[in-house]
C-alpha cells in the first residue's frame, strides 16, 4: 500500500511537470492547429538558462536563501524563452501560416534541430548540475507512512495547479483571454471585429513559452541536472499528454499531463508482477504512446477534445 | 519532365564526378612529401624509409568525443615515441603514420570508417572506442585481413564473432560482471540484489553477467528493472525496487542516469548501496549526485591506476606532451599500438597476413600490465578494480579476479591504508 | 506522369538518354570507387538505400498526403527478418522444433517475404490510423515506430528474439545465383568486388521501386491518393473507398522499407536497435520533403543529397579542422564539427521550406499550387484556404 501511494506521489510530481508543457502545445494548437515540435526544446532552454542565472545570482550575491536565488534566475530565464518563443513564431512559422500543412511541421523540426545544436555549442553535451541552493532537500514522511516527498516535488505540484488555474482564468475572464477564444474559433471574424490576430498569436507563443520555461527550472531542480537532450523526450511525452487530453482544450491538456503521469509511474511498477515477469519496466516508455493509440481509436478526439470534422 | 532530361542531368552528374575524381588524384602529386600526420590516403614515400600506417577510430565528436580524443593521443604517443627511436622492419627503417577518424560512435559510420582505413591500406587498427561500433567494424577488417586491437570495447559479442584480427586489449564484460557479482556478495555481503539496467548494449550485457555471478555465490535477485540511457526519472522503478528491501543496487549504465539515481534514492530513503561498472566510475557521477555520491561503488577493468606498473611514466609523458589529463583507455590505445608493432618487429615484415600470427600469440608487458590474447583474441586474466566515493573522491577498494593482478601489485606498496585490507580477495 | 507522355513524342530521344544514363550508372561506382576510394562506393550503396526509403515514405506523404513519423520501423522490420533468417542466431531457438528450415532461404523468398511482413505492419499502423486527422496521426505514427524500436531493444526476455540492445551480429550477405555477395565476383576475367555487387543489386532493386513508383503514379490507385491529400470528403464523394486507398498506401509504401531493410542488414553484417531510432524517420521524411513530395526525381535528389553532403563534409571540414589543430592556429576548445553539421541541417530544413516550401525539385502541380502563375488562380487558392479555415472546428 505504502508502495502504491509513493507511485501515485510520483505519478503526481510528473504528471504536473508534463501537464505545465503540454498546456504550451495546447494553446498553441487551438489557436494555429500546428504542432509547435520545438515547444519541448523552449523547455530545454529555460532549464539551461535558469542553471546558469542561478549560477550567475549566487555567485554575485553569495549566501542568499535558496528560493530566493531560484525565483531571481526563473525571473531571468522567463524572458529569455519568451523573446524565443515570440521569434520562432516570427520566424519559422508565420510566413508559412498559408503553406500546406506539413510544411510548418517540418520549420518545427528544423528549429527544434537548430535550437538543440545551439544549446550544445553554448553548454556542451554533458549534463549541468543543479547548483545545490536548496542545501540538503530532506524527504518529508506524507502521512506518517513509509511515503516520501521532498521540498522541490511539493513546490513542482503547487506551482503547476497555481499557475494552470491562472492561466484557465485569464482565458476564461480576461479580454486577451476572449481574444484568444475568439482567435481560435475564427481567426477572420475575430480579426473583424478588431483583434489583431498576429498579436494574439504571438502572445500564444510568448505566454507558452513562459510557461515552459518553469516547467524546464522545475525539472532541472527535481533532477538536479539538465542538458541539451532532454527537451526532446520531454516534449513528446508532454505533446501525447496534450493529444491524450484532445489537443486545443486547455483542462484536456492538464488531465492528459496528469494522467501520463500517473500511468507511466503505477504502469512501470506494476507491470512486473500483473504480467507475470513478461514485460517489465523496460517498456515503460511504450505505456504513453499505446494508451494514446488506445484513446485515439476509440475516441478520436481525446479524452475532452470536442468532436471535429476532418480537415482537407 | 522526359527521361532525356533525367539522363542530360546524370550525365552532368557524372562528369561532376569525373572532375572531382581527377582533382583528388592530382593533390597527392602536388606535394609528394607530405608529412601532415592524417588524412593523407596514399602512401608517401618519405625519403627511403617506409612509411606504415596505423590506423585508428574512435568517436570524436559528439558526447563521449573527450574518451575518443584521449585514446586517440594515447596511440598518437606511442606512434611518436616509435618514430623518435627509429624502427627497422624487413632491414628497412619504417615510419609508422596514425589515420585517426571520427567514427560518431555510430555503427553505420563506423563501417564507412573501417571501409576508408581499408581503401587506405593500413597495416592495422586500433579502435574502435564503442562495442556498438567495434562488432560492426571488426567484420570488415576481417575481410580485409587487418587486425584489429580494441582498447576499451568490452562486449563479449566482438570477440565471439570467430574473427582471427579481431583482439582488445581490456577485461570484457564477463570478467567485469563476475568481479562486481563477487565483490557484492563477498565483501558487501550482500544477500537480496536488485539490478536497473539502461537497456543499452553495454549496460544489459554488464547487468546480466553480474545477475549470473551474484547469483551463483547465492545471492537472491530481488527485483530486475530497467531504464534507458536518456531517462532522469527512476522514481517509478526506485519505489517498487524500495518495497523489496535489498542490499545492494547495481545499476548497469553511465553517469548521466547514475548520478541522479544516486539523489534519487537517498529522496525514497533507500539504505541500500549503489554499484556499478565503468560507466559511472567517473568525476562527472560525482558532480551529478552530489552528496548522494558518498559510498557508492563502481568499478573499472584493469589494474588501479596507481598499480600499474608503467603508469607513473606513461601519465608524465603524456601531461608533457598533450597539456591534458589522462581520461580512461590512453594507456590501452598506447599499448595496442606498442603491441601490434611488436609484432610486426617479432615477424619482421608489416604485412597483415605476416604479422597477424605473431601478434595473436604474443606476450607483452605494457603500462597497463602484461597482455596475452587466448584464442578468442581476449585478454587473458583482465583485472577489475573497484572503487567507491569517499570525501568526494574515488578510492581504490579492491582489485578483483585476473592472472596479472598479483605480479603487479607487487611494487605498489604504497597504496591507501583502508584499500589494504580489502586486498585478501586477490 | 508527364515521361511517358514526352517519351511518346520523342521515342528516339528518350531511348538515347536512357541508354546514356544506364550506362552512367553502370560506371558509376567504377568512378567513384577509383577516383574518391571504396568509401564512397559504400556511400553510394547507401544513397541507394535511402533512395528505396525516401521513394517508400514518398508514397505515403507525398501521394497520399498521410504524415508518417515512424516510418523507419518498416525498415527495422526488414532488417530484423533477414538478419534473423540469416544468421546463427535463431539456430539455439529453434533446435529440436522442426523449424530448421526455415533459415537461409532464398533471396527471392527473403525479399518478397519483408515486403509482404512490413506491409502487413504497414496495415497493422494504419488501420486503427485511418480516423485520425493529420497531426494526430503524426504523433501516433511516431509513437507506433518507439513501439516497434523499443520491443527491439526488448526481446531478448523471455525468448531470445532480438538478442535486445547487443543487436545481431553474423549476419550472412546475400547470396544471388549460387554467388555469395560477400567474395569477389570474377567475370570475363574481371574482378568485381563486394560493394560493387552490392551496388549493382541495390541499383536493380532502386530501379525497380521508381519504376513502381512511376506506375503507382499514374495508376487509378495514384490517382485516388491525390484526391484524398488534397481533399478526403471530396474523395469519398466521388466514390473513392478512402479506407482501403489509404490502407494500401502505408502497406506500399512499408514494403518498400521492408525490402530496403533487408539489403541493409545483409550489407552491414550487423544490426542493432540504435540504427532504427527517431531520427532516421525524420531524416528520410526531410529528403522527401526537401526534394519535393510527391514528385520521384525529386525525392531522389533529396535522399542522395542527404546522404553524400554529410559524407563530403567528412572529408572537408574534418581535415581541415585537424590540420588547423596540428599548425596550432586554433587550440583549445574547438567546434564540434558534428554540431556544425547537424547546425548547418536543423537551419537547411528550415530555410528550405521558408524559401521553396514546395522543395528544391517539386512536381509542376506543387510548383503551381505555392506559386500560383496568375492573380485568378492565387484568389482562388486563398479562397479554398479560407474555406478549409472556416470548415476547421
Amino acid at each position: 500500500m505504502e508502495t502504491f501511494i509513493q507511485q501515485i506521489v510520483n505519478g503526481l510530481v510528473m504528471g504536473s511537470m508534463y501537464a505545465l508543457i503540454a498546456l504550451g502545445y495546447t494553446m498553441v494548437y487551438g489557436i494555429l492547429s500546428l504542432i509547435n515540435f520545438a515547444h519541448g526544446e523552449v523547455v530545454m532552454i529555460g532549464a539551461m538558462v535558469t542553471i546558469t542565472c542561478i549560477n550567475l545570482v549566487s555567485s554575485i550575491a553569495p549566501g542568499l536563501p535558496g528560493s530566493l536565488v531560484f525565483t531571481a534566475g526563473l525571473l531571468m530565464a522567463i524572458p529569455i524563452t519568451m523573446v524565443l518563443g515570440f521569434s520562432i513564431e516570427r520566424i519559422a512559422y508565420r510566413p508559412l501560416r498559408k503553406a500546406p500543412r506539413l510544411t510548418p511541421l517540418i520549420t518545427a523540426i528544423g528549429v527544434s534541430i537548430t535550437l538543440q545544436q545551439v544549446a550544445m555549442l553554448i553548454w556542451g553535451r554533458s549534463p549541468r548540475s543543479f547548483p545545490a541552493i536548496f542545501g540538503e532537500d530532506a524527504p518529508h514522511k506524507l502521512f506518517n507512512l513509509d511515503v516520501s516527498i521532498t521540498n522541490i516535488q511539493i513546490t513542482i505540484i503547487v506551482l503547476a495547479i497555481l499557475l494552470m488555474a491562472g492561466l484557465l482564468i485569464m482565458v476564461e475572464k480576461t479580454k486577451l483571454g476572449r481574444a484568444m477564444r475568439a482567435t481560435s474559433q475564427n481567426p477572420e471574424v475575430a480579426g473583424l471585429m478588431g483583434v489583431n490576430i498576429n498579436t494574439i498569436i504571438s502572445m500564444t507563443f510568448v505566454l507558452g513559452s513562459a510557461l515552459g520555461a518553469v516547467a524546464g527550472a522545475l525539472y532541472a531542480a527535481n533532477y538536479s541536472r539538465a542538458d541539451a537532450y532532454i527537451g526532446f523526450m520531454i516534449g513528446l511525452k508532454a505533446f501525447t499528454a496534450a493529444v491524450l487530453g484532445g489537443i486545443g482544450n486547455l483542462a484536456g491538456a492538464v488531465l492528459g499531463g496528469i494522467a501520463l503521469g500517473l500511468i507511466e509511474s503505477v504502469g512501470a511498477g506494476y507491470i512486473g508482477p500483473l504480467t507475470n515477469g513478461f514485460l517489465g519496466s523496460h517498456y515503460q516508455d511504450i505505456f504513453a504512446f499505446a494508451v494514446l493509440i488506445l484513446v485515439l481509436v476509440f475516441r478520436p478526439s481525446g479524452l475532452l477534445g470536442e468532436r471535429v470534422a476532418e480537415r482537407a | 519532365m522526359t527521361l532525356a532530361r533525367y539522363s542530360l542531368i546524370a550525365s552532368a552528374v557524372l562528369a561532376l564526378a569525373a572532375c572531382g575524381q581527377q582533382q583528388n588524384t592530382e593533390q597527392p602529386k602536388q606535394d609528394p612529401n607530405a608529412a601532415k600526420p592524417a588524412a593523407d590516403a596514399k602512401p608517401a614515400d618519405a625519403g627511403g624509409e617506409a612509411v606504415v600506417k596505423i590506423g585508428h577510430a574512435a568517436p570524436l565528436t559528439g558526447n563521449i568525443a573527450h574518451l575518443g580524443k584521449d585514446n586517440e593521443n594515447g596511440a598518437r604517443l606511442a606512434i611518436d615515441e616509435l618514430n623518435a627511436k627509429g624502427v627497422e622492419i624487413g632491414g628497412k627503417k619504417v615510419k609508422f603514420e596514425l589515420l585517426s577518424e571520427d567514427d560518431q560512435g555510430d555503427p553505420k559510420t563506423a563501417t564507412t570508417v573501417a571501409q576508408r582505413f581499408v581503401d587506405a591500406k593500413v597495416a592495422g587498427v586500433v579502435g574502435h572506442l564503442n562495442s556498438g561500433t567495434t562488432i560492426p567494424a571488426a567484420k570488415i577488417y576481417s575481410d580485409a585481413g587487418i587486425p584489429q586491437i580494441s582498447p576499451s570495447a568490452t562486449n563479449p559479442d566482438y570477440t565471439k564473432q570467430g574473427f582471427k584480427t579481431a583482439f582488445r586489449v581490456i577485461a570484457n564484460d564477463i570478467a567485469q560482471g563476475k568481479a562486481l557479482g563477487d565483490f557484492a556478495v563477498d565483501n558487501l555481503k550482500a544477500k537480496k540484489i536488485a539490478i536497473i539496467d539502461d537497456r543499452t548494449a553495454y549496460g544489459q550485457g554488464l547487468a546480466d553477467e553480474f545477475e549470473k555471478a551474484a547469483k551463483g555465490k547465492g545471492a537472491e535477485i530481488v527485483k530486475r528493472e530497467f531504464t534507458n540511457n536518456q531517462a532522469t526519472d527512476f522514481m517509478a522503478i526506485l519505489t517498487s525496487i524500495k518495497g523489496a528491501k535489498p542490499d545492494v543496487v547495481f545499476y548497469g549504465g553511465m553517469d548521466a542516469q547514475a548520478g541522479p539515481m544516486a539523489k534519487q534514492m537517498k529522496k525514497l530513503g533507500i539504505a541500500a548501496k549503489l554499484l556499478g561498472g565503468d560507466g559511472f566510475q567517473s568525476g562527472e557521477f560525482i558532480k551529478l549526485a552530489g552528496d548522494a555520491a558518498e559510498g557508492q561503488f563502481a568499478s573499472q577493468p584493469g589494474l588501479a591506476k596507481d598499480k600499474m606498473p608503467g603508469y607513473a611514466d606513461f601519465n608524465t609523458k603524456y601531461k608533457a606532451k598533450f597539456n591534458t589529463d589522462i581520461q580512461i583507455y590512453a594507456p590501452y590505445t598506447y599499448d595496442a599500438t606498442m603491441l601490434m608493432v611488436e609484432a610486426m618487429k617479432k615477424a619482421n615484415s608489416t604485412d597483415s597476413k605476416v604479422y597477424l600470427p605473431e601478434l595473436a600469440k604474443i606476450e607483452y608487458s605494457g603500462v597497463t600490465g602484461p597482455v596475452k590474447f587466448d584464442e578468442k583474441g581476449d585478454v587473458v586474466g583482465g583485472t577489475v578494480t573497484v572503487y567507491q566515493v569517499k570525501g568526494g573522491k574515488w578510492e581504490v577498494m579492491a582489485s578483483v579476479g585476473g592472472a596479472a593482478a598479483p605480479a603487479a601489485a607487487a611494487p605498489a606498496e604504497a597504496k591507501p591504508a583502508e584499500a589494504k585490507k580489502e586486498e585478501k580477495k586477490q | 506522369m508527364s515521361s511517358f507522355d514526352s517519351m511518346k513524342q520523342s521515342r528516339t530521344g528518350a531511348l538515347v538518354g536512357f541508354a546514356l544514363m544506364a550506362v552512367a550508372l553502370v560506371l558509376l561506382p567504377v568512378l567513384f570507387g577509383k577516383g574518391l576510394g571504396n568509401t564512397w562506393v559504400r556511400n553510394l550503396d547507401f544513397a541507394m538505400l535511402y533512395i528505396m526509403l525516401a521513394l517508400g515514405l514518398n508514397i505515403v506523404v507525398g501521394y497520399a498526403g498521410l504524415l508518417d513519423l515512424g516510418y523507419i520501423a518498416f525498415y527495422a522490420v526488414g532488417a530484423y527478418l533477414y538478419a534473423l533468417l540469416n544468421s546463427p542466431h535463431l539456430v539455439p531457438l529453434l533446435q529440436g522444433t522442426g523449424l530448421e528450415w526455415i533459415l537461409g532461404p532464398s533471396i527471392w523468398i527473403v525479399i518478397p517475404l519483408a515486403a509482404l511482413v512490413a506491409g502487413s505492419f504497414g496495415v497493422m499502423l494504419g488501420s486503427p490510423t485511418l480516423k485520425l486527422r493529420g497531426d494526430y496521426l503524426a504523433i501516433v505514427t511516431l509513437g507506433f515506430g518507439e513501439i516497434i524500436r523499443i520491443f527491439m531493444n526488448n526481446l531478448n526476455h523471455p525468448v531470445n528474439l532480438t538478442n535486445g540492445p547487443r543487436g545481431i551480429t553474423l549476419i550472412e550477405p546475400i547470396t544471388l545465383f549460387g554467388h555469395s555477395l560477400g567474395k569477389p565476383l570474377h567475370l570475363f576475367g574481371l574482378e568485381i568486388p563486394p560493394l560493387y555487387q552490392y551496388y549493382y543489386l541495390f541499383l536493380a532493386l532502386t530501379m525497380f521501386i521508381v519504376f513502381v513508383s512511376i506506375r503507382l503514379q499514374d495508376s487509378r490507385i495514384g490517382r485516388a491518393w491525390v484526391a484524398i491529400r488534397e481533399d478526403e470528403i471530396a474523395a469519398n464523394a466521388m466514390g473513392i473507398n478512402t479506407r482501403n486507398v489509404k490502407l494500401l498506401a502505408f502497406a506500399m509504401g512499408a514494403s518498400f522499407g521492408g525490402v530496403a531493410g533487408c539489403l541493409f542488414s545483409s550489407l552491414q553484417g550487423f544490426i542493432s536497435p540504435e540504427s532504427f531510432g527517431l531520427m532516421e524517420s525524420i531524416i528520410v521524411l526531410s529528403m522527401v520533403v526537401l526534394g519535393g513530395m510527391g514528385h520521384i526525381p525529386g525525392v531522389i535528389l533529396g535522399a542522395v543529397i542527404l546522404v553524400f553532403v554529410p559524407e563530403a563534409l567528412r572529408d572537408v571540414i574534418n581535415p581541415l579542422q585537424n590540420a588547423l589543430i596540428d599548425r596550432k592556429i586554433i587550440s583549445g576548445k574547438i567546434i564540434d564539427p558534428e554540431v556544425v553539421r547537424m547546425l548547418m541541417f536543423g537551419l537547411a530544413l528550415i530555410f528550405v521550406m521558408l524559401l521553396r516550401p514546395e522543395g528544391l525539385w517539386p512536381s509542376k502541380r506543387r510548383r503551381a499550387e505555392l506559386h500560383p502563375k496568375t492573380d485568378d488562380i492565387a484568389r482562388q487558392e486563398k479562397d479554398s484556404v479560407a474555406d478549409a479555415e472556416r470548415n476547421h472546428d
